[in-house]
Protein backbone atom coordinates (compact mmCIF):
# COMPACT_ATOMS: atom_id res chain seq x y z
CA UNK A 1 0.00 0.00 0.00
CA UNK A 2 3.08 2.27 0.10
CA UNK A 3 3.48 1.90 -3.24
CA UNK A 4 3.51 5.50 -5.03
CA UNK A 5 3.53 5.45 -8.76
CA UNK A 6 6.68 7.55 -10.25
CA UNK A 7 6.68 9.25 -12.75
CA UNK A 8 9.99 8.46 -13.79
CA UNK A 9 12.36 11.93 -14.56
CA UNK A 10 13.00 12.64 -18.08
CA UNK A 11 16.69 12.11 -17.07
CA UNK A 12 16.33 8.38 -15.38
CA UNK A 13 15.11 6.62 -18.49
CA UNK A 14 17.67 7.61 -20.77
CA UNK A 15 20.44 6.77 -17.82
CA UNK A 16 19.38 3.35 -17.93
CA UNK A 17 19.30 2.43 -21.53
CA UNK A 18 23.02 2.09 -22.16
CA UNK A 19 23.10 4.14 -24.66
CA UNK A 20 26.88 5.01 -25.22
CA UNK A 21 29.11 1.72 -25.31
CA UNK A 22 28.43 -1.38 -26.85
CA UNK A 23 24.54 -3.08 -25.82
CA UNK A 24 24.17 -5.31 -22.89
CA UNK A 25 23.95 -8.42 -24.32
CA UNK A 26 26.97 -8.01 -26.22
CA UNK A 27 28.75 -7.22 -22.90
CA UNK A 28 26.91 -10.37 -21.40
CA UNK A 29 28.18 -12.37 -23.56
CA UNK A 30 31.89 -10.83 -23.34
CA UNK A 31 31.36 -12.05 -19.84
CA UNK A 32 30.48 -15.45 -20.85
CA UNK A 33 33.27 -16.23 -23.47
CA UNK A 34 35.97 -14.14 -20.94
CA UNK A 35 34.59 -16.84 -18.26
CA UNK A 36 35.16 -19.59 -20.70
CA UNK A 37 38.17 -18.69 -21.52
CA UNK A 38 39.75 -18.26 -18.20
CA UNK A 39 38.54 -22.22 -17.55
CA UNK A 40 39.78 -23.23 -20.93
CA UNK A 41 43.14 -21.58 -19.62
CA UNK A 42 43.57 -22.66 -15.79
CA UNK A 43 44.42 -26.39 -16.71
CA UNK A 44 46.51 -26.02 -19.91
CA UNK A 45 49.00 -23.47 -17.73
CA UNK A 46 49.01 -25.77 -14.98
CA UNK A 47 47.03 -24.04 -12.52
CA UNK A 48 44.57 -27.00 -11.79
CA UNK A 49 45.54 -30.34 -12.38
CA UNK A 50 43.47 -31.00 -15.75
CA UNK A 51 42.55 -34.55 -14.59
CA UNK A 52 40.30 -32.87 -11.72
CA UNK A 53 39.04 -29.44 -13.94
CA UNK A 54 39.14 -30.43 -17.79
CA UNK A 55 39.57 -27.46 -20.23
CA UNK A 56 35.93 -26.16 -20.82
CA UNK A 57 36.43 -27.36 -24.92
CA UNK A 58 36.57 -31.06 -23.19
CA UNK A 59 33.51 -30.23 -21.01
CA UNK A 60 31.29 -28.94 -23.63
CA UNK A 61 31.62 -31.47 -25.75
CA UNK A 62 30.42 -33.82 -23.20
CA UNK A 63 27.69 -31.48 -22.67
CA UNK A 64 26.72 -31.72 -26.46
CA UNK A 65 27.16 -35.31 -26.47
CA UNK A 66 24.81 -35.69 -23.71
CA UNK A 67 21.77 -33.68 -25.45
CA UNK A 68 22.27 -36.53 -28.00
CA UNK A 69 21.84 -39.56 -25.16
CA UNK A 70 18.04 -40.72 -24.00
CA UNK A 71 19.56 -41.36 -21.58
CA UNK A 72 19.85 -37.79 -20.28
CA UNK A 73 16.80 -36.75 -21.41
CA UNK A 74 14.86 -39.87 -18.50
CA UNK A 75 17.57 -38.13 -16.42
CA UNK A 76 16.00 -34.62 -16.86
CA UNK A 77 12.97 -35.94 -17.01
CA UNK A 78 12.85 -37.77 -13.71
CA UNK A 79 14.34 -34.48 -11.88
CA UNK A 80 11.52 -32.24 -13.40
CA UNK A 81 8.94 -34.95 -12.49
CA UNK A 82 9.65 -34.30 -8.80
CA UNK A 83 10.46 -30.87 -9.01
CA UNK A 84 6.99 -29.95 -10.74
CA UNK A 85 5.20 -32.80 -8.62
CA UNK A 86 6.62 -30.98 -5.11
CA UNK A 87 6.60 -27.61 -6.36
CA UNK A 88 2.67 -27.69 -6.65
CA UNK A 89 1.66 -29.78 -3.73
CA UNK A 90 3.61 -27.13 -1.83
CA UNK A 91 2.15 -24.35 -3.12
CA UNK A 92 -1.66 -25.35 -3.10
CA UNK A 93 -1.28 -26.15 0.13
CA UNK A 94 0.70 -23.22 1.42
CA UNK A 95 -2.19 -21.00 -0.20
CA UNK A 96 -5.01 -22.57 0.69
CA UNK A 97 -3.18 -22.79 4.84
CA UNK A 98 -2.13 -19.22 4.12
CA UNK A 99 -5.28 -18.16 3.25
CA UNK A 100 -7.60 -19.70 6.44
CA UNK A 101 -4.61 -18.57 8.97
CA UNK A 102 -3.90 -15.08 7.59
CA UNK A 103 -7.71 -14.01 7.18
CA UNK A 104 -8.18 -15.15 11.02
CA UNK A 105 -6.28 -12.18 13.43
CA UNK A 106 -6.27 -15.31 16.20
CA UNK A 107 -5.03 -17.68 13.66
CA UNK A 108 -2.12 -15.63 12.95
CA UNK A 109 -1.05 -15.11 16.05
CA UNK A 110 -1.41 -18.72 17.45
CA UNK A 111 0.13 -19.88 14.66
CA UNK A 112 3.15 -17.81 14.97
CA UNK A 113 5.32 -19.35 17.12
CA UNK A 114 4.70 -22.78 15.40
CA UNK A 115 5.41 -21.45 12.08
CA UNK A 116 8.61 -19.48 13.16
CA UNK A 117 10.32 -22.29 14.62
CA UNK A 118 9.06 -25.01 11.97
CA UNK A 119 10.72 -22.45 9.35
CA UNK A 120 13.99 -22.45 9.60
CA UNK A 121 14.50 -25.61 10.35
CA UNK A 122 16.82 -27.36 6.84
CA UNK A 123 15.14 -29.68 5.13
CA UNK A 124 18.29 -32.04 4.29
CA UNK A 125 17.84 -32.62 8.12
CA UNK A 126 14.75 -34.69 6.44
CA UNK A 127 17.08 -36.85 4.34
CA UNK A 128 17.67 -39.52 7.08
CA UNK A 129 14.22 -40.17 7.49
CA UNK A 130 13.43 -39.73 3.66
CA UNK A 131 15.42 -42.59 3.07
CA UNK A 132 14.28 -45.04 6.13
CA UNK A 133 10.42 -44.28 5.00
CA UNK A 134 10.91 -44.25 1.40
CA UNK A 135 14.12 -45.36 -0.05
CA UNK A 136 15.45 -44.57 -3.01
CA UNK A 137 11.66 -43.65 -4.21
CA UNK A 138 10.84 -40.32 -5.88
CA UNK A 139 8.44 -39.70 -2.52
CA UNK A 140 11.50 -39.34 -1.03
CA UNK A 141 12.72 -36.41 -3.08
CA UNK A 142 8.96 -35.19 -3.06
CA UNK A 143 9.33 -35.17 1.22
CA UNK A 144 12.45 -32.61 0.78
CA UNK A 145 11.00 -30.16 -1.69
CA UNK A 146 7.84 -29.89 -0.14
CA UNK A 147 9.02 -29.37 2.94
CA UNK A 148 11.65 -26.97 2.11
CA UNK A 149 9.08 -24.97 -0.47
CA UNK A 150 6.05 -25.07 1.58
CA UNK A 151 7.59 -22.39 4.10
CA UNK A 152 8.45 -19.96 1.19
CA UNK A 153 5.22 -19.74 0.12
CA UNK A 154 3.47 -19.59 3.09
CA UNK A 155 5.23 -16.87 4.43
CA UNK A 156 4.89 -14.64 1.54
CA UNK A 157 1.05 -15.31 1.61
CA UNK A 158 0.83 -14.48 5.11
CA UNK A 159 2.72 -11.04 4.39
CA UNK A 160 0.48 -10.64 1.06
CA UNK A 161 -2.84 -10.98 3.22
CA UNK A 162 -1.80 -8.92 5.85
CA UNK A 163 -0.79 -5.99 3.62
CA UNK A 164 -4.68 -5.94 2.46
CA UNK A 165 -5.47 -2.45 2.72
CA UNK A 166 -7.78 -2.18 5.98
CA UNK A 167 -10.54 0.31 4.14
CA UNK A 168 -10.61 -1.64 1.13
CA UNK A 169 -11.72 -4.65 3.73
CA UNK A 170 -14.23 -2.90 5.10
CA UNK A 171 -15.71 -1.70 1.95
CA UNK A 172 -16.03 -5.19 0.63
CA UNK A 173 -17.13 -6.15 4.20
CA UNK A 174 -19.93 -3.85 4.18
CA UNK A 175 -20.94 -4.21 1.14
CA UNK A 176 -21.85 -7.65 2.13
CA UNK A 177 -19.01 -9.62 0.28
CA UNK A 178 -18.94 -13.26 0.82
CA UNK A 179 -15.64 -15.09 2.52
CA UNK A 180 -15.08 -15.78 -1.41
CA UNK A 181 -15.69 -12.38 -2.64
CA UNK A 182 -13.42 -10.82 -0.58
CA UNK A 183 -10.91 -13.50 -1.24
CA UNK A 184 -11.46 -12.96 -4.93
CA UNK A 185 -11.57 -9.53 -5.34
CA UNK A 186 -10.06 -8.12 -2.45
CA UNK A 187 -7.16 -10.33 -1.10
CA UNK A 188 -6.23 -11.87 -4.11
CA UNK A 189 -5.03 -9.05 -5.96
CA UNK A 190 -2.82 -7.97 -3.32
CA UNK A 191 -1.54 -10.84 -2.18
CA UNK A 192 -0.14 -12.36 -6.14
CA UNK A 193 2.53 -10.68 -6.03
CA UNK A 194 3.60 -11.62 -2.64
CA UNK A 195 2.55 -15.61 -3.90
CA UNK A 196 4.16 -14.74 -7.11
CA UNK A 197 7.50 -14.36 -5.57
CA UNK A 198 6.93 -16.90 -3.32
CA UNK A 199 6.74 -19.42 -6.17
CA UNK A 200 9.55 -17.48 -7.52
CA UNK A 201 11.94 -18.47 -4.84
CA UNK A 202 10.35 -21.76 -4.45
CA UNK A 203 10.73 -22.86 -7.76
CA UNK A 204 14.59 -22.94 -7.82
CA UNK A 205 14.27 -24.56 -3.79
CA UNK A 206 12.86 -27.55 -5.09
CA UNK A 207 15.21 -28.03 -8.07
CA UNK A 208 17.89 -27.67 -5.75
CA UNK A 209 16.57 -30.21 -3.22
CA UNK A 210 15.51 -32.18 -6.15
CA UNK A 211 19.42 -32.35 -7.27
CA UNK A 212 20.39 -32.90 -3.53
CA UNK A 213 17.93 -35.84 -3.23
CA UNK A 214 19.28 -37.57 -5.97
CA UNK A 215 22.93 -37.14 -5.32
CA UNK A 216 22.85 -38.20 -1.64
CA UNK A 217 19.48 -40.46 -1.50
CA UNK A 218 20.53 -41.75 -5.18
CA UNK A 219 16.49 -41.60 -6.66
CA UNK A 220 16.72 -41.05 -10.14
CA UNK A 221 17.61 -38.14 -11.87
CA UNK A 222 20.68 -35.80 -12.80
CA UNK A 223 21.91 -35.66 -9.40
CA UNK A 224 22.41 -39.63 -9.32
CA UNK A 225 24.32 -39.29 -12.72
CA UNK A 226 26.22 -37.00 -11.11
CA UNK A 227 27.58 -38.82 -8.53
CA UNK A 228 27.38 -41.46 -10.75
CA UNK A 229 30.25 -39.89 -13.08
CA UNK A 230 32.43 -38.76 -10.42
CA UNK A 231 32.55 -42.03 -8.53
CA UNK A 232 33.31 -43.54 -11.91
CA UNK A 233 35.96 -41.19 -12.70
CA UNK A 234 34.06 -39.89 -15.80
CA UNK A 235 35.07 -36.42 -15.23
CA UNK A 236 34.33 -34.54 -17.97
CA UNK A 237 30.90 -36.09 -17.86
CA UNK A 238 30.82 -35.05 -14.62
CA UNK A 239 31.72 -31.25 -15.28
CA UNK A 240 28.96 -31.62 -18.14
CA UNK A 241 26.38 -32.89 -16.42
CA UNK A 242 27.03 -29.95 -13.75
CA UNK A 243 26.80 -27.53 -15.98
CA UNK A 244 23.32 -28.93 -17.51
CA UNK A 245 21.61 -28.80 -14.23
CA UNK A 246 23.19 -24.88 -13.80
CA UNK A 247 21.68 -24.40 -17.19
CA UNK A 248 17.61 -26.30 -15.76
CA UNK A 249 18.33 -23.99 -13.19
CA UNK A 250 18.89 -21.13 -15.35
CA UNK A 251 15.64 -21.95 -17.46
CA UNK A 252 13.39 -22.31 -14.35
CA UNK A 253 14.50 -18.88 -12.82
CA UNK A 254 13.86 -16.98 -16.73
CA UNK A 255 10.77 -18.77 -16.83
CA UNK A 256 9.30 -18.36 -13.25
CA UNK A 257 10.20 -14.47 -13.90
CA UNK A 258 8.99 -14.11 -17.23
CA UNK A 259 5.92 -15.98 -16.05
CA UNK A 260 5.72 -13.46 -12.69
CA UNK A 261 5.83 -10.35 -15.40
CA UNK A 262 2.55 -11.81 -17.44
CA UNK A 263 0.60 -12.22 -15.01
CA UNK A 264 2.07 -9.13 -12.69
CA UNK A 265 1.77 -6.77 -15.42
CA UNK A 266 -1.19 -4.68 -14.33
CA UNK A 267 0.52 -4.33 -11.20
CA UNK A 268 2.79 -0.94 -10.65
CA UNK A 269 5.67 -2.64 -9.26
CA UNK A 270 6.12 -4.59 -12.88
CA UNK A 271 4.86 -1.01 -14.67
CA UNK A 272 7.59 0.70 -12.83
CA UNK A 273 10.60 -1.54 -13.77
CA UNK A 274 9.78 -1.34 -17.55
CA UNK A 275 9.73 2.01 -17.50
CA UNK A 276 13.31 1.82 -15.59
CA UNK B 1 -3.69 -10.55 32.08
CA UNK B 2 -1.69 -9.62 29.05
CA UNK B 3 1.06 -11.30 29.70
CA UNK B 4 -0.63 -14.64 30.14
CA UNK B 5 -2.23 -14.59 26.93
CA UNK B 6 0.88 -13.70 24.93
CA UNK B 7 2.22 -16.97 26.63
CA UNK B 8 -0.57 -18.26 25.41
CA UNK B 9 -0.65 -17.88 22.02
CA UNK B 10 3.28 -18.30 22.11
CA UNK B 11 2.60 -22.00 23.35
CA UNK B 12 -0.60 -23.45 23.10
CA UNK B 13 -0.58 -24.62 19.34
CA UNK B 14 3.25 -26.20 19.90
CA UNK B 15 1.62 -27.88 23.33
CA UNK B 16 -1.47 -28.80 21.46
CA UNK B 17 0.57 -30.55 18.67
CA UNK B 18 3.32 -32.49 21.26
CA UNK B 19 -0.45 -33.52 22.85
CA UNK B 20 -1.61 -34.71 19.84
CA UNK B 21 2.08 -36.58 19.33
CA UNK B 22 2.22 -37.85 22.72
CA UNK B 23 -1.09 -39.73 22.25
CA UNK B 24 -0.56 -40.77 18.86
CA UNK B 25 2.74 -42.59 19.35
CA UNK B 26 1.61 -43.70 22.88
CA UNK B 27 -0.71 -45.99 21.97
CA UNK B 28 1.07 -48.52 19.56
CA UNK B 29 5.02 -48.14 19.37
CA UNK B 30 5.79 -47.05 16.52
CA UNK B 31 9.47 -48.18 14.95
CA UNK B 32 9.89 -44.79 13.07
CA UNK B 33 8.30 -42.17 15.35
CA UNK B 34 9.47 -42.22 18.88
CA UNK B 35 7.40 -40.60 21.72
CA UNK B 36 8.19 -37.22 22.97
CA UNK B 37 9.75 -38.85 26.29
CA UNK B 38 11.91 -41.01 24.37
CA UNK B 39 12.74 -38.37 22.20
CA UNK B 40 13.71 -36.01 24.90
CA UNK B 41 16.27 -38.76 26.52
CA UNK B 42 17.64 -39.76 23.74
CA UNK B 43 18.42 -36.49 22.97
CA UNK B 44 20.34 -35.84 26.30
CA UNK B 45 21.99 -39.21 26.37
CA UNK B 46 23.35 -38.26 22.63
CA UNK B 47 24.10 -34.98 22.06
CA UNK B 48 24.85 -33.15 25.81
CA UNK B 49 28.43 -34.64 26.27
CA UNK B 50 31.38 -35.33 24.30
CA UNK B 51 29.05 -34.75 20.85
CA UNK B 52 28.85 -31.00 21.37
CA UNK B 53 32.50 -30.80 21.40
CA UNK B 54 33.40 -33.75 18.72
CA UNK B 55 30.31 -32.93 16.30
CA UNK B 56 28.12 -30.04 16.62
CA UNK B 57 31.13 -27.39 17.40
CA UNK B 58 33.22 -28.45 14.18
CA UNK B 59 29.96 -27.90 12.51
CA UNK B 60 28.77 -24.72 13.47
CA UNK B 61 32.30 -23.17 13.39
CA UNK B 62 32.61 -24.40 9.50
CA UNK B 63 29.29 -22.89 8.93
CA UNK B 64 29.97 -19.32 10.67
CA UNK B 65 33.84 -19.23 9.04
CA UNK B 66 31.93 -19.98 5.40
CA UNK B 67 29.03 -17.68 5.93
CA UNK B 68 31.10 -15.14 7.47
CA UNK B 69 33.62 -15.27 4.62
CA UNK B 70 30.31 -15.18 1.82
CA UNK B 71 28.88 -12.78 3.01
CA UNK B 72 31.79 -10.03 3.18
CA UNK B 73 32.96 -11.17 0.06
CA UNK B 74 29.34 -11.11 -1.71
CA UNK B 75 28.85 -7.37 -0.43
CA UNK B 76 32.67 -6.28 -1.58
CA UNK B 77 32.53 -7.55 -4.95
CA UNK B 78 29.07 -6.65 -5.39
CA UNK B 79 29.80 -2.54 -4.59
CA UNK B 80 32.50 -3.19 -6.64
CA UNK B 81 30.43 -4.71 -9.88
CA UNK B 82 27.01 -2.96 -8.77
CA UNK B 83 28.90 0.89 -8.84
CA UNK B 84 29.97 0.29 -12.36
CA UNK B 85 27.59 -0.16 -15.60
CA UNK B 86 30.20 -1.84 -17.95
CA UNK B 87 31.51 -4.52 -15.01
CA UNK B 88 27.98 -5.31 -14.18
CA UNK B 89 26.97 -5.97 -17.62
CA UNK B 90 29.57 -8.33 -18.42
CA UNK B 91 29.45 -10.01 -15.62
CA UNK B 92 25.43 -10.52 -14.58
CA UNK B 93 25.04 -13.57 -17.09
CA UNK B 94 28.14 -15.25 -15.59
CA UNK B 95 26.63 -14.76 -12.06
CA UNK B 96 23.42 -15.73 -12.54
CA UNK B 97 24.13 -18.86 -14.05
CA UNK B 98 26.28 -19.63 -10.95
CA UNK B 99 23.37 -18.32 -8.89
CA UNK B 100 21.26 -21.19 -10.85
CA UNK B 101 23.61 -23.74 -9.87
CA UNK B 102 22.25 -25.65 -7.26
CA UNK B 103 24.87 -25.36 -4.39
CA UNK B 104 24.84 -29.31 -3.39
CA UNK B 105 26.48 -30.38 -7.31
CA UNK B 106 29.80 -28.23 -6.72
CA UNK B 107 30.45 -31.18 -3.36
CA UNK B 108 31.81 -33.55 -5.89
CA UNK B 109 33.72 -30.93 -7.67
CA UNK B 110 35.20 -29.01 -4.50
CA UNK B 111 36.09 -32.59 -3.24
CA UNK B 112 38.00 -33.40 -6.52
CA UNK B 113 39.84 -29.96 -6.48
CA UNK B 114 40.42 -29.12 -2.42
CA UNK B 115 40.22 -32.79 -1.54
CA UNK B 116 38.68 -33.96 1.28
CA UNK B 117 39.43 -31.75 4.57
CA UNK B 118 37.78 -29.05 6.61
CA UNK B 119 38.78 -26.43 3.96
CA UNK B 120 36.59 -28.02 1.14
CA UNK B 121 33.54 -28.19 3.87
CA UNK B 122 34.17 -23.86 4.33
CA UNK B 123 34.61 -23.63 0.19
CA UNK B 124 31.54 -24.90 -0.54
CA UNK B 125 29.20 -22.92 2.00
CA UNK B 126 31.90 -19.87 0.82
CA UNK B 127 30.43 -20.99 -3.13
CA UNK B 128 26.92 -21.52 -2.36
CA UNK B 129 26.34 -18.84 -0.37
CA UNK B 130 28.05 -15.81 -2.04
CA UNK B 131 26.05 -15.58 -4.96
CA UNK B 132 22.67 -14.67 -2.88
CA UNK B 133 24.37 -11.85 -0.90
CA UNK B 134 26.45 -11.15 -4.39
CA UNK B 135 23.52 -10.53 -6.53
CA UNK B 136 21.31 -8.79 -4.23
CA UNK B 137 24.17 -6.23 -3.32
CA UNK B 138 24.35 -5.82 -6.91
CA UNK B 139 20.64 -5.15 -7.05
CA UNK B 140 20.19 -3.20 -4.34
CA UNK B 141 23.16 -0.90 -5.87
CA UNK B 142 21.59 -0.93 -9.20
CA UNK B 143 18.30 0.26 -7.57
CA UNK B 144 20.02 3.42 -5.88
CA UNK B 145 17.12 6.02 -6.10
CA UNK B 146 18.72 8.82 -8.66
CA UNK B 147 17.98 11.47 -7.04
CA UNK B 148 19.64 10.40 -4.05
CA UNK B 149 22.80 9.93 -6.23
CA UNK B 150 23.11 13.62 -7.56
CA UNK B 151 22.24 15.01 -4.12
CA UNK B 152 25.06 13.19 -2.29
CA UNK B 153 27.39 14.36 -5.63
CA UNK B 154 26.33 17.90 -5.27
CA UNK B 155 27.61 17.65 -1.81
CA UNK B 156 30.70 16.79 -3.14
CA UNK B 157 30.54 12.91 -1.09
CA UNK B 158 32.66 10.74 -3.64
CA UNK B 159 34.76 7.53 -3.31
CA UNK B 160 34.50 5.75 0.20
CA UNK B 161 32.48 8.30 1.81
CA UNK B 162 29.65 8.07 -0.69
CA UNK B 163 29.83 4.49 -0.30
CA UNK B 164 29.57 4.05 3.08
CA UNK B 165 26.87 7.22 3.78
CA UNK B 166 24.87 6.48 0.76
CA UNK B 167 25.07 3.51 -1.28
CA UNK B 168 25.64 0.69 1.84
CA UNK B 169 22.44 2.33 3.52
CA UNK B 170 20.12 2.31 1.03
CA UNK B 171 21.00 -0.78 -0.54
CA UNK B 172 20.74 -2.87 3.17
CA UNK B 173 17.21 -3.54 3.30
CA UNK B 174 17.88 -5.85 -0.69
CA UNK B 175 21.34 -7.02 0.95
CA UNK B 176 19.83 -8.20 3.96
CA UNK B 177 17.16 -10.35 1.95
CA UNK B 178 20.29 -11.84 0.20
CA UNK B 179 21.79 -12.61 3.79
CA UNK B 180 18.37 -14.36 4.69
CA UNK B 181 18.57 -16.36 1.84
CA UNK B 182 22.29 -17.62 2.05
CA UNK B 183 21.48 -18.56 5.75
CA UNK B 184 19.45 -21.52 4.26
CA UNK B 185 21.87 -22.37 2.27
CA UNK B 186 24.56 -22.40 4.67
CA UNK B 187 23.02 -24.68 6.60
CA UNK B 188 21.88 -27.07 3.76
CA UNK B 189 25.70 -27.12 2.86
CA UNK B 190 26.68 -27.59 5.88
CA UNK B 191 24.93 -30.71 6.72
CA UNK B 192 25.31 -31.94 2.58
CA UNK B 193 28.97 -31.32 2.66
CA UNK B 194 29.17 -33.69 5.96
CA UNK B 195 27.04 -36.22 5.08
CA UNK B 196 28.77 -37.31 1.44
CA UNK B 197 32.87 -37.97 2.20
CA UNK B 198 33.71 -37.35 6.31
CA UNK B 199 34.52 -38.62 9.44
CA UNK B 200 32.65 -36.44 12.30
CA UNK B 201 30.28 -33.72 12.04
CA UNK B 202 26.37 -33.32 12.37
CA UNK B 203 26.08 -34.71 8.83
CA UNK B 204 28.08 -37.79 8.95
CA UNK B 205 26.50 -38.77 12.60
CA UNK B 206 22.73 -38.40 11.44
CA UNK B 207 23.32 -40.51 8.46
CA UNK B 208 25.42 -42.65 10.84
CA UNK B 209 22.35 -43.71 13.01
CA UNK B 210 19.83 -43.72 10.33
CA UNK B 211 21.94 -46.56 8.30
CA UNK B 212 22.33 -48.17 11.82
CA UNK B 213 18.51 -48.10 12.19
CA UNK B 214 18.93 -46.03 15.47
CA UNK B 215 15.98 -44.09 14.87
CA UNK B 216 15.55 -41.91 18.17
CA UNK B 217 19.01 -41.19 17.32
CA UNK B 218 18.16 -40.08 14.31
CA UNK B 219 15.53 -37.79 15.26
CA UNK B 220 17.53 -36.38 17.82
CA UNK B 221 19.95 -35.53 15.10
CA UNK B 222 17.06 -33.70 13.30
CA UNK B 223 15.76 -31.96 16.19
CA UNK B 224 19.54 -30.26 16.79
CA UNK B 225 19.71 -29.06 13.07
CA UNK B 226 16.07 -28.00 13.63
CA UNK B 227 17.34 -26.04 16.87
CA UNK B 228 20.65 -24.84 14.63
CA UNK B 229 18.55 -23.71 11.76
CA UNK B 230 16.22 -21.74 14.45
CA UNK B 231 19.17 -20.14 16.71
CA UNK B 232 20.81 -18.23 13.25
CA UNK B 233 17.14 -17.59 12.26
CA UNK B 234 16.86 -15.55 15.94
CA UNK B 235 20.53 -14.49 15.89
CA UNK B 236 19.58 -12.99 12.23
CA UNK B 237 16.02 -11.38 13.14
CA UNK B 238 18.06 -9.98 15.95
CA UNK B 239 20.91 -8.30 13.52
CA UNK B 240 18.31 -7.09 10.53
CA UNK B 241 16.12 -5.31 13.38
CA UNK B 242 19.23 -3.54 14.37
CA UNK B 243 20.63 -2.87 11.56
CA UNK B 244 17.64 -1.80 9.60
CA UNK B 245 15.68 0.33 12.44
CA UNK B 246 15.92 3.45 10.67
CA UNK B 247 14.11 1.36 7.47
CA UNK B 248 11.69 -0.05 9.37
CA UNK B 249 10.90 3.31 11.70
CA UNK B 250 10.32 4.37 7.81
CA UNK B 251 8.03 2.42 6.38
CA UNK B 252 5.84 2.64 9.91
CA UNK B 253 5.42 6.19 8.93
CA UNK B 254 4.64 5.54 5.41
CA UNK B 255 2.59 3.08 6.56
CA UNK B 256 0.54 5.24 8.79
CA UNK B 257 -0.34 8.46 6.10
Amino acid sequence: MTQTIQKPAPGRVKKTVPSKGLPTWLLGLFGIIGFLGIWELMPALGLVKAKYLPPASEVLVALVGDFGLTAFWVAVGHTMLAWAIGLAVAVLTALVLGLVIGMSPFLRRATNSTIEFLRPIPSVALIPLAVLLFGVKIESSLLLIIYACFWQVLIQVLYGVADVDNVAMQTAKSYGFSYLQQIRDVIFPTMLPYLMTGIRLAASVALILAITAELIIGSDGLGKEIALAQSGGAIAGMYALIVATGLLGLAINVITRIVEKRILAWHPSVRGEVVS
Amino acid sequence: MKFLKTLGYLLGLPIILIAWWWIATSGEPNFFVPTPVQLFETFIETWIGDRILTDVLPSVMRLVIGLGIAIVLGIVLGLAVGLNRTVRAVTEPVFEFFRALPPPVLVPVLMLLVGINDGMKIAVIIFGCVWPVLLNTIEGVRSIDSVQTETSKSYGLSGFNRIRYQVLPSSTPTIMAGIRQSLSIGLILMVISEMFASSSGLGFTIVQFQRSFAVPEMWSGIVVLGLIGVALSFIFQWCERRVLRWYHGLKEVENAV
